[in-house]
């Protein structure tokens, strides 16, 4: 019997994870993500999972990786300034294929701006923070509902790509309550474990990913951030090695856009197209109830990352897009190279949600 | 029908519980769609604190408040920030103990702190009077729903104390009736 | 099992100098760990960067190895997410206690179970001889060419205060001692760290009057004393040369251990 609820974003988030089988969670206190932390600290010791508070956010998502590399479903939950503590630290679950979630709950940057207020100003850092080219799966819930499912979904995605998954939420989203369904299962996609010894635990299948080889069960996996050939084995000076093991890393995720692609299409005739992900979205959707015009649409992201380039062929009577974000335009620059119309972004800094009155200005501009 | 209801006060009084229960009620028990949020600064004791819920037949899009309509405020400083400029329309309760300001709309004067003190011998339960006065007043949810929702959200064995401020708060909104 | 079996033919010769003391150390801790007759599939080898960290790369069982500093806090994650893993970390002093400092006291403040091998070089041998937080001062290094000037760590008496429960010192010199101070850190219970001084004649010896190994090894012979005739020493008011490298086990206890078998 699924239960309708009323709880917090931030508290959905960790019942999703639970959901999903996650089993350890490793994070360090900050605002406003914190609950989520709180409420595994709760709960996994219930089902025989393990939390641990670390010394700092290097050492959160490291006891993540490590505890991934048992097999177990893992995640650990931060703000910006965590995040960017954790960058080296991402670039090594990247380079190791190690499947992990972190969870975002953006807060006003840079440095430590706001702590209490919301931002949507890590969309990049997500996508691009660490060094080195690579690609990773970023989710963005509007809703307390979509806190619960897509962190269940992020798991399955970093299971079967064997790549950090991030729920990329915000203030707003991971401390509202809000009524919801707390389903009774959620989908979880078995892992693609290898049974057998191989002597090429980094040899991908046809999908471009390996089959996991956690510890413990004789698999004797090296497994290193240093570039390495199919057998885990460091190379660090053969060009083809490493051009082959990155562009695979990025091939991985990206050759597959189309398909894993999660958004929301309203009124694909229209001339004039919202495009937003997280909490803007909610300010789009009462914009767009308050006028009552075909002509208006929404292409609303549930996936960010990758960016779901052929957005043109989804309105193709688009005149304008409108972007509304809480940071100064990052997601509106990287749709302005995927289409040939005009762009225009709504920025919002300081914490607080666009008004819909001001998206319908922006509509109005832009006819 | 939908209502945006605003809570102020400063940290410590339940601000931002209020919302919550009355929330609960809404979206559980009368089986409409609720959305609670908050401000908040720093400071865990203190400072002002601003709490909002909507209530609304339909699925609520925009969380935020808009026009809000009703406005539950214990504090002056709660008062001059987010209530003074109240719509004439709007229904303001106030804590009379604290607040000194009054608003150009309909308003309640409830006195929630001197009452939890004198009545029930704990201030902390102003807030919960504070509750009883709005459904009272407004009927924004039902009885039956607020009285589950204050069970169900206060602390184990305080349950019966919280129900009688909750219905004490009613009577106080009953007795206050609409000023002026 | 002897050590040698332990190692994956295929990855050898390693990266180590001639005459680097690594080698030795990785061998002590491999003899060690056949000795108390774990089996591949129960132990799990981490590290972190530099020459040290590379050397579960050349060891056939499960291995991580990871960013720099960070090697304690990738293993107390596999340590804690499967307590039926055994933990064997390979570290070194720039590693360990310069950018891996806060995770190592407090890896020893939760006591976690696995035992920590540091091989403390007193250099960065890695990137080319620059000074560590062991350096000595007064000794030449790259980015300290007028002499180090600052303070060092003393790693055992760190991992002690931090609350680990076995500590031990010895030198690449002490091959029975160290592999027996390792076997214990095994079998013991929770946080167990072993510093072995190993020589480093390319970053370290060439620019301190110690160029060839044997000079090095002969330095750890001449200048060690054991621990207890150090205290001895120490009560008697008697003067002690500021560059002698004390040895012995320092600590065994019995603290509350976190991650311990379930």
């Amino acid at each position: 019997m699924s239960k309708i609820s009323f709880i917090q974003g931030n508290i959905a988030c960790a019942e999703g994870a639970l959901a999903a089988g996650c089993r350890f969670f490793g994070g360090y206190p900050i605002t406003p993500s914190t609950e989520i932390a709180e409420h595994m600290a709760m709960k996994l010791p219930k089902v025989k999972g393990t939390f641990i508070q670390m010394e700092d956010e290097i050492g959160s998502i490291a006891a993540v990786i490590g505890a991934a590399w048992t097999g177990v479903r893992a995640m650990t939950a931060t703000s910006g300034p965590g995040l960017s503590l954790m960058m080296e630290n991402i670039g090594y679950a990247v380079m190791t294929e190690t499947p992990l979630v972190i969870v975002d709950i953006q807060r006003g940057g840079p440095s430590t701006g706001q702590p209490t207020m919301a931002s949507q100003g890590d969309m990049f850092q997500c996508r691009f923070g660490s060094h080195g080219d690579y690609s990773i799966i970023a989710l963005s819930p509007a809703t307390v509902q979509e806190m619960y499912e897509m962190t269940a979904e992020a798991f399955n995605l970093a299971d079967r790509f064997r790549v950090p998954v991030f729920l990329m939420a915000d203030e707003i989203i991971g401390h509202m309550r809000e009524k919801m369904t707390l389903p009774d299962t959620v989908p979880v996609m078995p892992v693609r474990e290898r049974t057998e010894r191989s002597t090429l635990p980094f040899k991908a299948e046809k999908d471009g990913v390996p089959g996991f080889t956690p510890f413990g069960k004789g698999h004797h996996v090296h497994v290193t951030g240093l570039t390495h050939d199919e057998r885990g084995y460091p190379s660090t000076t053969n060009p083809d090695v490493h051009e082959r093991l990155v562009t695979r890393l990025v091939a991985k995720v990206e050759s597959t856009r189309r398909e894993i692609a999660s958004y929301d299409v309203t009124n694909p005739e229209a001339e004039t197209v919202f495009v937003s992900y997280g909490a803007p979205t909610r300010a789009v959707w009462q914009a767009l109830h308050d006028l009552k015009d075909d002509t208006v649409g929404h292409f609303r992201l549930k996936m960010v990352w990758p960016f779901p380039d052929w957005v043109e062929e989804l309105f193709p009577q688009a005149q304008a897009y409108i972007v509304p974000e809480m940071n100064l335009g990052l997601i509106s620059r990287e749709l302005e190279r995927h289409v040939t119309i005009p762009v225009i972004s709504v920025p919002r800094l300081g914490g607080a949600l666009h008004e819909p009155e001001e998206l319908i200005r922006a509509v109005e501009g832009a006819k | 029908m939908r209502h945006e209801i605003r809570f102020s006060g400063f940290g410590g009084q339940g601000i931002i519980l209020s919302a919550v229960i009355v929330g609960r009620a809404a979206a559980l028990y009368d089986r409409k769609y609720a959305v609670q949020t908050q401000v908040y600064g720093p400071e865990a004791r203190g400072g002002a604190s601003m709490s909002a819920v909507i209530i609304d037949d339909e699925p609520i899009l925009y969380p935020k408040v808009r026009h809000p309509d009703i406005f539950v405020i214990m504090s002056q400083e709660g008062f001059l920030r987010y209530g003074a400029d109240a719509p004439e329309n709007a229904t303001m309760i106030l804590d009379t103990d604290i607040v000194q300001g009054r608003p150009a709309c309909r308003w309640y004067g409830i006195p929630a702190t001197s009452e939890a003190k004198s009545a029930f011998g704990r201030v902390i339960v102003a807030n919960i009077i504070m509750i009883g006065s709005l459904v009272g007043a407004t009927g924004v949810v039902g009885t039956e729903a607020i009285e589950k929702a204050v069970r169900e959200s206060v602390p184990r064995g305080t349950e019966d104390l919280n129900l009688r401020a909750l219905k004490r708060g009613m009577e106080l909104a009953a007795e206050a009736g609409r000023s002026p | 099992m002897n050590f040698m079996d332990w190692y994956r033919a295929d990855r050898l010769p390693t990266i180590f100098c001639v005459g680097c003391g690594n080698g030795t150390v990785i061998n002590c801790a491999l003899t060690a760990v056949s000795e108390v007759g774990w089996k591949r599939e129960e132990v799990v080898f981490v590290s972190g960067i530099g020459c040290s960290s590379r050397a579960p790369g050349y060891i056939d069982a499960d291995s991580l190895h990871t960013t720099h500093g960070r090697a304690l806090a990738f293993a107390t994650g596999i340590k804690l997410a499967n307590p039926d893993l055994q933990l064997v970390v390979f570290t070194g002093d720039g590693d360990l206690a310069a950018i891996g400092g806060n995770h190592f006291i407090h890896a020893c403040r939760r006591n976690v179970d696995m035992t920590v091998i540091c091989m403390n070089n007193q250099i960065y041998g890695m990137t080319g001889g620059q000074g560590s937080p062991t350096t000595p001062r007064g000794a030449l290094s790259t980015t300290t060419p007028y002499g180090a000037e600052e303070g060092t760590f003393d790693l055992t008496a760190l991992s002690i205060a931090a609350g680990a429960n076995f500590a031990a010192r010895w030198t690449s010199y002490h091959v029975k001692e160290l592999t027996n101070a390792i076997r214990a850190g095994l079998e013991t219970p929770g946080f167990s760290f072993i510093e072995a001084a190993v020589q480093c004649p390319t970053g370290y010896g060439r620019r301190n009057r110690l160029r060839e190994p044997e000079d090095m090894i002969e330095f750890f012979r001449t200048h060690s004393m054991l621990r207890q005739k150090y205290d001895r020493l120490l009560a008697e008011g008697k003067l002690v040369p500021p560059d002698t490298i004390v040895v012995g086990e320092f600590v065994r206890r019995d603290r509350p251990v976190l991650g311990g078998k379930k």
